[in-house]
């Protein structure tokens, strides 16, 4: 199946109406944007549906929109089917503040990590999560990083942490940075 | 004078830079208070000589009986996420080699690949057959890697040398190619590095045909050695329902028994035009999904990769310029794109989202396999022996580089 | 000032726990009371010493050169075994000390000695510094009774010509057990624990076979005297043909074959070493040992690969019987035969898993051996 009919079909499936959700079936990677409080029946549907079968959840990543209106963190789940051999990006997004989302563990059981690396960098609390721990960073560690208004901390544990923007400054006001490939 | 014993550096108190409430310690996830009698907390790592890296493995322990583990990752994490979001597309290319750090060709590959479909540009004939070389030249080097630290992990020293012989020969052709052994730089956006030496193609010919004598005794010592297959062949078992709950991918996928790979079901880089086999574990000597069968497909591959990269370089077209495609400025338009492909430990994929027009990647995620090959870790080691925990993340070949980022 | 005392209290430690050691092995050299030894020295410082302290002087003398032969056996064994795994490896080993590395195992012997030696905060002090001089004491002092040859005048060439030398190798080897035992609850690390535990039931298990393989010769010659059971297996077929193995065809051949696996067990070596696998227990029983503690227990791993292939050789391959007449070097050449077959076998199998290693024992092992025993007496007796 294609984008299009996967995108059809799941709206067809969990009965939404046209205008309610938001779709980009021509995208390179086509994808289907739903809110929050559909996306555990998605799941099911899109995992026990016979014609979609998307049987693994490849990946999840959080994206932090704070500049949109409403801010908001975007989280992307990619999907396969292995039998179907056909792709799928789900798409939701929740307030920064507060934010929280249904766990898919109880679907994917890949889900477990990486919801525990999306909570553990982006703060998203997934309800329902058998063991939310933080994953990569310490547990003491200030605030989750990957937010765009996160601030580095000047030590941790009386270790210097603060790393430099030299690079970034370079890269902005269109300077060569010294890995690239015209340098 | 201080205590015996004393550092002199005493563990400072937690930073409260923010009022936020500090998640809970998650350093240990047992405690020592509900542990039932004759039972023990061992910790395995970060330090340890098996644990491939820093990982650190928690396991509750019964005498030799492994009640129940946790892995504990992050001792390596460089963050790479951060890292991108503050630099240029090609720069990011160098902090991807140091991902998985035995296979940085594919990650590099990996990367290029999705910011090309980011742009939507595409590489010429030459090009591609480049990188499938040094792709395939990097998965037999990984898988060699994979395999002779396997033999130690059960005990034998003697494949792990032959291996590395091996692997030596493959990382000197890098080195002739791009000047570097283990982090190449090799893939850029829209092209490599640089065009093949005059020479190389000979030279590389010749590791070919003398590779395959030496995997062959080396697969005849260690694969069908009867303590081998006895230690292996019924341990770890990941069914096939298992390994797609837990999206395994790549060799400890396929040693589940289920026939998929990327490079024949979803093709890039012109894999579809090359005649290879997907090897898939037929499991001869115990229940499907053992550490023998992920062992052995890892072996086989290797196979397969002497046979792609001969027909690669048969096929590879004599003149090209290698960076004809390479943009000057890759400045894509807002969008993002999701790329996977087949890296020798799984299916590595860069999901990238773009501002518009700007130097610098918004959000770069890694898809690491081993990430995902860990988070089951402790679903097949529950109920084995110590040794066997050994075996279990000898089997599914991880890099720590990879699951920390 | 007084780091700089810790210091070289630190350097002196390694050399000075010999001391003990040597101690040790003069006690069990007395009680074995060296008659042939003593026999060669007193003949040599009989005109120097007067004849009240000759025995004493004797048995020191004795034994201080026997443990300088056994403490050049490791340095050479590890040579060996460095140069059998390189060759094995496709590759060289070392090169640079020495000619083809010959004198690198004296440079990293003395690099040991002068290690800072580090008791751990929390150890058992007493039992970790009595371990290796346990493990090294009991490898040294079962050489007692291997004989090396007779002379032709009928002295047995041996430290101690004991009539009941099987039984007495049998006793001490089991010190070995208790020392690594030792090691691993005196470390207070939970590998060592480990190692500790996997070694003693290892070797409690395997000494059952070992003994009934024993008693299968024992059996058929009727001698508890290593030298009888040499003398038992003289003559024949060029000076071949009555070796041990090749009576009662196949059944001491099997014997021998189990009792050389049960060496390998015994001294926890590939692919019996699970007390010490590398790659589980990181160092297994001496995980904390560092110096010349360590280097310790790999003298007694040395020492008792030696002794092993050399009770095989005698039980089992005639000893010092040959093909040109016997002398104690034929006998030199089967037991280090037999102690490069163990490198070979290190060097080229995987490791057993603790559980597999106590099934072959209990499960194959024994009731062959006993098979074994039980059909050789048989035999024996209906002939």
């Amino acid at each position: 199946m294609n984008g299009a009919q996967i995108i059809q079909r799941i709206a067809a499936g969990l009965g939404l109406e046209e205008g309610s959700f938001e779709s980009d079936p021509e995208a390179k990677d086509p994808w289907i944007r739903l809110p929050g409080d559909k996306l555990a029946a998605a799941a099911e549907f899109l995992k026990g549906d016979g014609e979609l079968e998307f049987d693994t959840l490849h990946c999840v990543s959080g994206v932090d929109w704070p500049g949109d209106d409403p801010p908001a963190i975007e989280v992307v789940y990619h999907l396969t089917s292995l039998t179907k051999k056909h792709w799928i990006v789900l798409k939701t997004r929740v307030a920064r503040a507060g934010a929280s989302l249904p766990t898919l563990e109880t679907v994917w059981k890949a889900a477990n990590w990486h919801e525990r690396e999306v909570y553990d960098l982006f703060g998203i609390r997934f309800e329902g999560h058998s063991d939310l721990r933080r994953i990569l960073l310490p547990s003491d560690w200030p605030g989750h990083p990957l937010l765009r208004d996160w601030e580095w901390p000047e030590t941790w544990h009386k270790i210097p942490v603060k790393a430099g923007r030299q690079m970034t400054d370079r890269a902005e006001s269109g300077q060569m940075t010294g890995v690239g490939p015209f340098d | 004078m201080d205590k015996p014993g004393s550092t002199g550096f005493d563990g400072a108190p937690a930073v409260t830079l923010y009022d936020e409430e500090l998640p809970p310690d998650n350093s240990y996830a047992f405690s020592p208070e509900d542990l039932e009698e004759d039972e023990m907390i061992l910790n395995m790592g970060p330090q340890h000589p098996s644990t491939h890296g820093v990982l650190r493995v928690e396991l509750k322990t019964d005498g030799e009986i492994v009640k129940d583990s946790r892995p504990h990752i992050g001792y390596l994490h460089r963050n790479f996420e951060k890292h991108a979001e503050n630099i240029d597309y090609q720069g990011v290319i160098p902090f991807t080699d140091r991902m998985d750090y035995v296979g940085s060709m594919g990650n590099s590959l990996a990367y290029a690949l999705t910011v090309e479909k980011l742009l939507g540009i595409g590489v010429g004939e030459r090009v591609a057959g480049i990188r499938v070389i040094t792709a395939e030249l990097q998965r037999i080097a990984s898988h060699l890697l994979a395999m002779g630290t396997y033999g130690m992990d059960i005990g034998a020293f003697t494949p792990f040398l032959l291996c590395f012989q091996q692997r030596e020969r493959v990382l000197d052709l890098f080195e002739w190619l791009c000047g570097a052994r283990l982090l190449y730089n090799y893939n850029w956006v829209g092209g490599v590095s640089h065009d093949l030496p005059e020479g190389w193609t000979d030279k590389c010919r010749r590791f070919l045909d003398e590779f395959v004598p030496v995997l062959d005794e080396v697969d005849k010592l260690l694969s069908h050695n009867k303590i081998f297959i006895r230690r292996t062949a019924d341990i770890g078992i990941i069914t096939p329902e298992m390994a797609k709950d837990y999206a395994l991918s790549g060799p400890n996928l396929r040693g589940s028994g289920i026939d998929w790979d990327l490079r024949r079901d979803d093709p890039y880089l012109g894999y579809e035009n090359y005649d290879f086999n997907v090897i898939v574990a037929d499991s001869p000597h115990g229940p499907v999904g053992s550490c023998w069968d992920r062992y052995f497909v890892r072996v086989r591959e290797m196979y397969e990769s002497v046979k792609i990269v001969r027909q690669a370089l048969d096929r590879l077209p004599a003149e090209g310029d290698v960076q004809e495609n390479v943009p000057r400025f890759v400045r894509p338009l807002a969008g993002e794109a999701y790329c996977r492909s087949e890296a020798p430990r799984g299916e590595l994929a860069f999901y990238i989202v773009a501002e518009n027009k700007k130097p610098i990647p918004y959000r770069v995620k890694g898809r690491s396999p081993c990430f995902v090959a860990m988070g089951l870790f402790h679903e097949i080691t529950r109920g084995e022996m110590i040794a066997d925990i050994i075996a279990i993340i000898g089997s599914l070949d991880i890099v720590l580089g990879e699951i920390d980022r | 000032m007084i780091t700089r005392f810790r210091q070289i209290e630190m350097r002196l430690m390694g050399p000075l726990t010999l001391i003990p050691i040597v101690l040790c092995l003069v006690v069990l050299g007395t009680i074995a009371a060296l008659p042939m030894l003593a026999a060669v020295i007193s003949e040599l410082v009989g005109d120097f010493v007067p004849a009240g302290l000759q025995h004493l002087v004797v048995v020191v003398l004795g034994t201080a050169g026997f443990v300088g032969i056994l403490a050049l056996n490791p340095i050479y064994s590890i040579w060996l075994e460095r140069k059998v795994a390189a060759h094995v490896q496709d590759r060289l080993g070392p090169m640079r000390v020495g000619w083809h590395g010959l004198l690198q195992s004296f440079a990293d012997g003395v690099k040991l000695l002068f290690k800072e030696d580090l008791i751990p905060r929390d150890a058992d002090r007493v039992l970790f510094r009595l371990a290796p001089m346990l493990a090294i004491a009991s490898a040294f002092a079962a050489f007692a009774v291997v004989p090396w040859g007779v002379r032709e005048d009928g002295v047995v060439l041996a430290v101690s010509n004991l009539n009941i030398g099987v039984l007495y190798f049998i006793a001490i080897t089991s010190l070995g057990a208790l020392a690594v035992l030792m090691a691993g609850w005196g470390s207070n690390n939970k590998y060592a624990l480990y190692g500790g535990m996997r070694a003693a039931a290892q070797m409690v298990s395997y000494e059952i076979p070992t003994a009934i393989l024993i008693l299968v010769v024992v059996a058929q010659v009727g001698s508890l005297h290593i030298p009888d059971i040499v003398a038992a297996q003289s003559g024949g077929l060029l000076g071949v043909g009555d070796w041990l193995i090749f009576q009662l065809f196949p059944l001491n051949l099997i014997a021998f074959v189990l009792f050389f696996i049960c060496g390998l067990a015994e001294t926890n070596r590939t692919p019996f070493d699970i007390p010490e696998a590398e790659s589980e227990l990181v160092a297994g029983f001496h995980t904390e040992y560092s110096g010349m503690r360590f280097a310790f227990f790999f003298l007694a791993e040395y020492g008792n690969m030696l002794l092993v292939s050399m009770l095989a050789a005698l039980l089992f391959l005639g000893g010092w019987v040959g093909p040109f007449g016997s002398n104690p070097l034929i006998f030199f050449l089967k037991g280090f035969g037999l102690v490069v077959v163990q490198m070979w076998l290190r060097w080229t199998l995987p490791r057993l898993r603790v559980d597999q290693l106590m099934g072959v024992c209990w499960k194959y092992v024994i009731p062959i051996s006993f098979f074994l025993l039980i059909a050789t007496t048989v035999i024996k007796g209906l002939m």
